[in-house]
């Protein structure tokens, strides 16, 4: 079993550990039309089920009767909330500590509100009963605006005590969820009064929706004889989904076993517990067989888990010469019917407290309110940590006024604003505590590559022309810089109903030297099975090829919280190399048995232990494995195996520079994407063939969300944007080349230092996309427009602007 | 419900007989009755792309056409455009060039790639866009997709020229 390979550069490559681009091993499966995602599950017997839904947004309902479709061939039973209650299913709580119903009890709070369940033998016969339910219901007057709810006396939430405190502290009104406030009040507003420079905005960071490819479903099957759940489904934690499925049905934990097999991308759509779930667990124990439930794109869309909704006033005071004194932030946050945000229990409104950005603000104030409407509820990070994307959009607009404010540039503004690399760790003004960070090469790198200076004289020049004339198209520069706040997190702050989120690894290294390792997440397309193999090959010296990776079945993976918040390299990543180092001391001590020496005299060195000082004499990863079972070591057990539960001491900070150069026609409002550069910094860099990938996307989400994308109501709460028809998802079409570069600065408490990079590209892409077009307004008087720049609202603020006269 | 109806099709090579509604759209005939769920279902609508199959040498989106429309011709899903002893040179270079990412709308974009590069074996980076604007992803912002399409229409043309 002699290792043939001596030579360390070979033997380093061989592992393809951290930094290779390394080729995916989830690949084989799906270019040959092999995944497992969850509508391909097929069981013997299995039913089908389907929603009735509320055509009204706000209305009560007066009688359900269900005896005609219960009448159609193949229907075999209809769900309504008189059948949940006796078992206390009829309400779920949510994650945010709300509770929400899984069928209309009494009143619907939305368009597209869960009202009834039809059991069918295939989706058709549930089609055809769905038609035949026969709701009756009483329209109530309809709030879409959180203004307004603030102010109506109607009561949208009659379930609630008006007076009574919520989950998060005292209620001001009967629609009021919650006041969530961070920084100093006082001190702010006084810095604020008395500054040289003070710009002030509004904002309305409009509501929108992850729509991933693959929407949500499950497969609920219980087994009566042996008294055991099985649930497949589109889980981004199927863990906490295990936990809460327990804790609302009364199964014992360890009957219920839950497996997210292939998710057909997640963006924080597939984090919450949806009604379909619910009503599939119970479908299934009602009529003794499995029972599948896919939402169709419509109730995607309109039903489970939008994102964003902020609108958001800002205050932001300077000296002068531009140096930056106070920021005041104040949001009234849309949350719709239900409070089901998915944010850690003591963040009410997420992380928006990491809105001072990369700047080193010394005073600063946040306040949030939660309030009711009759949309839908949701409120999840799409592509992003904790509401860290609205966070960011805030304070790069905010330094955007700002500059205007100053006439300034907003490049220079934001250098000497940053905070500076000797400063780090950093502890904000709003309370987080920044591990690291080098900004100011950042910055200079990325307008160095994009050649700034010559960007913004070419700039000036078109405008002359504009004036002059001779062309009908403006040019942005959009510029963004962003600090995200990702891998939540410290159990001592971050739990989600109660569950510390740690992440965990368990390894068991085969006598062969190969292994599997579980993980406590679950891809979604972001490659673990491949990177975390890396992670692994670097850590224990075995190749990564040799590591299979497995994830997303409770009955084997060891706990975890999930993948969402960029949390997976922070967290799971973290724990997976800790536990590669218990079974690396293991290693070394049955290494130096095997060698015949003192432990401390091996050291491990790419994919062995050898002897200090006699390099010539070593025992390979390969040769301990099998050693570790055939081998009875005196004080140590046989085997080779660990498991590591990981609670990060802080989250982790990935930055970014990023410059999009945009040409805008002003007579059709058509934006034209010439260039686009993006400067991410992600610490330790995994898989840099995976980052790239990532930061495509994330930047294509973001141009989606940014030039087009939302969900929109109209006064009767009436969802206007219910189909890929309305709903913009970019095509190749729309999209331009990234141009993409790093830098790095390692994450100094992460044990490889990497910080994750999944989201940072949606988190700084969108206030660059956002900026460029406002950017190319500017010099003709614009100051802020509200999102999505879609071709009409572009061609509309050409034409407020005067430039079609 | 309908009278049902006598549908014979030929898929991936194999003729399929069977009597389905009327009603019965095509990537149900091929996901629920005949277990091929390579192609999959995004959006019901004809948007994304992701059930894209070939019929009679042309890209059709099977969510939206009843199996009856499809009768006695023949389709080609992704399963049928190469395997394990057959990659076809567009499933090995998207994996070779990270065109994928979650893999659902992949079985569709490389099916509707495979038929590109048989309508235009040598295209523009412009005309692949366009050619490939019936299918959506979510996760890899396509430039990848774009790389993947172009290194296969390279590959295939060399072997091409080599045999000739």
């Amino acid at each position: 079993m002699k290792d043939e390979i001596d030579n360390r550069d070979e033997r380093v490559a061989n592992l393809k550990g951290l930094g290779c681009s390394r080729k995916r091993v989830e690949d084989a499966r799906f270019t040959q039309g092999k995944g497992n995602y969850v509508d391909d599950i097929k069981l013997d017997g299995m039913l089908f089920g389907d929603f009735v839904r509320s055509p009204y947004a706000h209305a009560r309902i007066k009688s359900i009767d269900t005896a005609a479709a219960m009448e159609v061939p193949g229907v075999l039973a209809v769900l309504t909330a008189a059948d949940l209650e006796p078992l206390g299913l009829h309400w779920m709580p949510t994650l945010a500590g709300d509770k929400q119903m899984v069928l209309a009890d009494g009143k619907v709070l939305f368009q597209g509100q869960e009202v009834a369940f039809v059991v069918a033998e295939d989706r058709f016969a549930a089609a055809d009963g769905i038609e035949l339910v026969e709701v009756e219901y009483e329209e109530l007057p309809v709030i879409v605006d959180p203004f307004e709810s603030l102010k109506s006396d109607v009561v949208l939430r009659e379930d609630l005590d008006p007076k009574a405190p919520g989950a998060h502290g005292p209620r001001k009104h009967p629609n009021h969820i919650f006041t969530w406030e961070a920084g100093d009040k006082a001190p702010t507003e006084e810095v604020i009064a008395n500054a040289e420079v003070v710009a002030t905005e509004s904002m309305y960071y409009h509501r929108t929706h992850p729509c991933p490819l693959e929407t949500c479903g499950c497969v609920a099957s219980m087994d009566k004889v042996n008294g055991k759940l099985t649930l497949w489904g589109t889980f981004q934690a199927p863990h906490a989904i295990r936990t809460v499925v327990s804790l609302i049905s009364g199964i014992e934990e360890h009957n219920i076993r839950v497996i997210s097999p292939d998710i057909g991308g997640g963006f924080g759509n597939k984090v919450g517990a949806y009604p379909g779930y619910v009503c599939s667990v119970v479908a299934s124990i009602v009529t003794g067989k499995p029972v599948k439930w896919i939402e169709d794109r419509m109730d995607n869309l309109m039903t489970t888990a939008f994102a964003r909704d902020y609108h958001m006033t800002g205050k932001i005071s300077a000296t002068k010469e531009g140096k930056i004194t106070a920021l005041h932030c104040h949001v009234t946050a849309d949350h719709g019917g239900f409070d089901a945000c998915a944010d850690p229990t003591k963040f009410p409104a997420g992380f928006m407290n990491i809105c001072t950005g990369s700047y080193d603000i010394p005073t600063a104030y946040l306040e949030v309110d939660g309030v009711y409407t009759n949309k839908a509820p949701g409120g999840v990070s799409y592509r992003c940590s904790f509401r860290v994307t609205e966070a960011v959009y805030f304070i790069e607009r905010m330094i955007e006024v700002l500059a205007i404010e100053l006439n300034m540039d907003a490049a220079e503004l934001r250098r000497i604003n940053f905070i500076k690399k000797e400063q780090f760790p950093y502890k904000a003004a709003l309370g987080w505590e920044y591990d690291s960070g080098d900004y100011h090469t950042a910055w200079d790198k990325a307008l160095k590559a994009v050649d700034y200076d010559g960007l913004r004289a070419e700039q000036a020049q078109r405008v002359a022309d504009f004036k002059a004339g001779k062309t009908r198209k403006l040019m942005g520069i959009g510029l963004s810089f962003f600090t995200e706040i990702v891998g939540a997190g410290p159990v001592k702050n971050c739990d989600i109903l109660g569950l510390g989120m740690f992440d965990s690894c368990e390894i068991r290294i085969h006598p062969t030297g190969s292994a599997i390792a579980r993980l406590g997440t679950i891809s979604q397309g972001q490659g673990h099975a491949t990177t975390f193999a890396q992670i692994l090959a670097s850590e224990i010296g075995l190749p990564a090829d040799s590591i299979t990776i497995e994830e997303g079945d409770t009955d084997t993976a060891p706990y975890g919280l999930g993948t969402y918040g960029s949390r997976s390299t922070p967290v799971a990543g973290a724990a997976t190399a800790m536990a590669g180092r218990k079974i690396r001391a293991k290693a070394q001590m049955i290494a130096a048995y095997l060698l015949e020496v003192h432990d401390n005299d091996v050291e491990f060195d790419v994919d062995r232990f050898v002897v200090k000082g006699a390099p010539e004499r070593f025992k390979t990863m390969k040769e301990i494995a099998f050693a570790a079972y055939n081998q009875a070591i005196p004080g140590l057990e046989p085997g080779l195996e660990a498991v590591s539960y990981y609670d990060p001491p802080n989250m982790t900070y990935p930055f970014g520079a990023y410059v999009c150069v945009m040409d805008i026609d002003v007579d059709t409002g058509v934006p034209d994407i010439r260039r686009f550069y993006a400067l991410d910094d992600c610490g330790t860099r995994i898989n840099p063939m995976i980052i790239e990938g990532q930061i495509h996307g994330g930047l294509t989400e973001a141009l989606a969300v940014a030039l087009g994308q939302e969900i929109a109501y109209d006064d009767m709460g009436n969802v206007k944007t219910g189909t890929l028809m309305d709903f913009f998802l970019p095509t190749a079409w729309e999209v331009p080349n990234y141009e993409t570069d790093f830098t790095v600065t390692p994450s100094p408490h992460h044990p490889i230092g990497a910080k994750g990079v999944g989201e940072s590209p949606h988190v700084g892409g969108v206030p660059c996309f956002s900026n460029a077009v406002q950017d190319a307004f500017r010099p003709f008087g614009n100051r802020h427009t509200n999102m999505p720049h879609d071709h009409w609202r572009i061609w509309r603020t050409a034409n407020e602007l005067g430039l079609h006269d | 419900m309908s009278k049902k109806m006598h549908i014979t099709l030929t898929v991936n090579g194999k003729e399929e007989e069977f009597l389905a509604e009327p009603r019965e759209l095509l990537i149900y005939t091929l996901r629920e009755r005949l277990n091929i769920t390579g192609p999959h279902i995004g959006c019901d609508t004809s948007h994304c792309g992701a059930c894209t199959v070939t019929i009679n040498g042309k890209s059709v989106k099977s969510c939206t056409l009843f199996s009856a429309q499809a009768n006695g011709k023949e389709i080609t899903t992704i399963e049928g455009i190469g395997g394990p002893d057959d990659l076809h040179p567009l499933q090995s270079a998207f994996k070779e060039h990270h065109g994928l990412q979650c893999g659902f709308c992949t079985p569709g974009m490389i099916t509707r790639a495979a038929k590109l590069l048989q309508e235009n074996p040598n295209p523009t980076e412009a005309e692949i866009r366009f050619g490939m604007a019936g299918n959506i992803c979510r996760c890899t912002g396509y430039q990848n997709i774009i790389k993947s399409i172009q290194a296969a229409a390279a590959e295939m043309n060399a072997a091409k020229e080599a045999a000739e």
